[in-house]
């Protein structure tokens, strides 16, 4: 395997009895790239990604993430990959502090690596005063900042963002999405759903499935001259439009 | 003729202002939006006034009728669609339209007519459970239920939260309809977009109104000089725009970064020079309209809280 490709995936396929909701995808994502995983509700994104993070197994099809096999591996990828969604990230009921420590601690972050790194981080987040606060006590988008950067504390090879910006304010969105591009830069592959199409075009490549395939794959630059569309919202709209099942 | 009238609301849980002093009317038949992110005060709002929990001060009145102690009535005259998904995901589809008909004391044919366009959708469904339905689909019959004793006021509390664009759109075409119908309709959304579909909306941050008025109101009376800026290098480009003199705001915007300028120290040819000169290539600088966005971000800042 090419130490580039992070992800490689090929004719990867998930089926609930007779019903295909992953039907024979494939691509590849390489290091340090942003990759957009869009589509509409029901076009078998959450079950592609739960294959890809290595909780559930294909029906057929081979691939691996972070160098591992997907098929064989899955315990290995778990530890080699970062995951943060909307709804679940933090647990509320814990300080600042300690759901980094927790996490960390989860990951196998080494002990004398933690205190530091905490530090570093809550630095670089300008939460230094929040340390100790709960995280139910902070606003939505001081969370889902926090909660990236304890989804990355492990630096692992790819993170997966779940629609990681949903409900946030807009300025926040935007300073979310600045530290995307930095862990990126870092070597950090970045894997993101959304449904803010503004937030497509922040992306190097991007896929859109229907119904269980991938329909449209590339950069949104060449994606918006395929379609001859002026926006990502168009080429989404063109495409999702032919959606023919529901969820 | 005024439909909602609210009167200096306030609402604390514990030590959070959850709404600060929220004054606001709607007309009969508008359609009005309540935009803002998640943690606002949209909820809290929406409670109140469907009479699920009680002001700590300030009054409101639903076709006149006051949300303490008429709260009885103006349950019968209230449709309401939570934020989160309410109905019983054991029934059928067809079960659950029938179930919020009778507690109303009507029957699905009876106004059928009146949900007709939304319904006929999952019709096929009907003998499906709820909980076995697709978002859209979920959304569609949340909608019909709070429809089904035709309702004066409509309440959507964040209706298309987490919803992909497609559906988006579909949902408010249903509305739009519904509007013609002469029903008044307040919903909440954190998509800035959906904003321009209102007749009027009201800008919601930290619990406090910022701004009320007709989303292109809004648009025309955006204070700053705004341009749409692209060149190769989009993060540097980011970097370089904040560093730049005059530039008093710099935010990605999907292909472009929008830039609020002060057009007496900084012209359109000298930032093309500026960022010639920092090796920028490919650039393009475009005087444009401000999207409900933008506005959202300025007034933000303007109050201090960027």
């Amino acid at each position: 395997m090419n130490t580039s490709t992070v992800i490689k995936i090929q004719e990867l396929t998930k089926q609930f009895g007779s019903f295909t909701a992953v039907d024979h995808i494939s691509f590849d994502v390489k290091k340090g790239e942003i990759f957009g995983f869009l589509g509409a509700n029901g076009a078998g994104k959450t079950t592609a990604m739960r294959m890809l993070c290595g909780l559930s197994k294909p029906t057929s099809g081979n691939g691996t993430v972070a160098g591992f096999d997907i098929n064989l591996q899955s315990e290995q990828i778990k530890q080699n990959i970062g995951y943060m969604s909307q709804k679940f990230s933090l647990y509320e009921d814990l300080k600042v502090w300690e759901n980094i420590r927790l996490f960390a601690g989860i990951y196998g972050v080494k002990e004398n690596i933690i205190a530091p790194k905490t530090e570093e981080l809550l630095n670089q987040l300008g939460f230094v005063n929040e340390k100790n606060t709960l995280v139910k006590h902070l606003p939505l988008g001081w969370k889902q900042k926090l909660a990236f950067s304890v989804s990355i504390f492990h630096e692992p090879k790819i993170v997966f963002l779940d629609e990681p910006t949903g409900g946030v304010d807009p300025a926040t969105r935007r300073q979310f999405w600045e530290l995307i591009y930095q862990a990126a830069d870092r070597g950090i592959t970045i894997f993101v759903t959304t449904h803010y199409m503004d937030e497509a075009e922040y992306c190097n490549r991007v896929s859109i499935m229907v119904d269980g395939k991938i329909e449209a794959l590339d950069s949104p630059t060449q994606l918006k001259q395929q379609f001859n569309a002026k926006s990502m919202e168009d080429v989404f709209f063109r495409l999702a439009r032919k959606a023919k099942r529901g969820e | 003729m005024q439909t909602i009238v609210v009167k200096n609301i306030n609402k604390s849980y514990e030590e959070a202002k959850a709404l600060n002093n929220i004054s606001f009317s709607v007309e009969k038949g508008e359609l009005f939006g309540i935009i803002g992110p998640d943690g606002a005060g949209k909820t809290t709002l929406f409670r109140i006034l469907t009479t699920l929990i009680l002001p700590d001060t300030g009054t409101a009145t639903i076709e006149g009728l006051d949300v303490v102690k008429d709260y009885k009535k103006i349950r019968t005259q209230v449709g309401y669609m939570p934020g989160k998904f309410s109905l019983y995901q054991d029934l059928t589809v067809e079960e659950n339209l029938q179930f919020f008909a009778t507690v109303f004391h009507t029957t699905i044919k009876n106004n059928y007519n009146l949900i007709k366009d939304i319904y006929s959708q999952i019709e096929p469904f009907k003998t499906r459970k709820a909980g076995k339905l697709s978002g859209g689909m979920k959304q569609k019959l949340a909608l019909s239920c709070a429809l089904i004793h035709k309702p004066k006021v409509l309440f959507l509390d964040e209706p298309t939260t987490g919803v992909d664009p497609v559906s988006r759109k579909e949902f408010w075409e249903m509305l739009r309809n519904l509007r013609k119908q002469g029903i008044t309709i307040l919903v909440s959304t954190p998509y800035m977009d959906e904003a321009t579909l209102c007749d009027r909306i009201a800008l919601i941050q930290n619990g406090e109104f910022m701004k009320i008025e007709p989303p292109q109101n809004i648009i025309n009376n955006f204070p700053e000089t705004l341009w749409a800026v692209k060149a190769e290098h989009m993060s540097a480009l980011l970097s370089d725009l904040r560093n730049c003199i005059g530039v008093k705001s710099c935010f990605a915007f999907g292909e472009v970064h929008h830039i609020t300028v002060d057009t007496e120290i900084l012209s359109l040819e000298s930032l093309i020079t500026f960022l010639q000169k920092k090796g920028h290539t490919g650039i393009h600088v475009n005087p444009i309209n401000p999207t409900i966005e933008d506005c959202y971000m300025q007034l933000s800042s303007s109050k201090g809280n960027l």
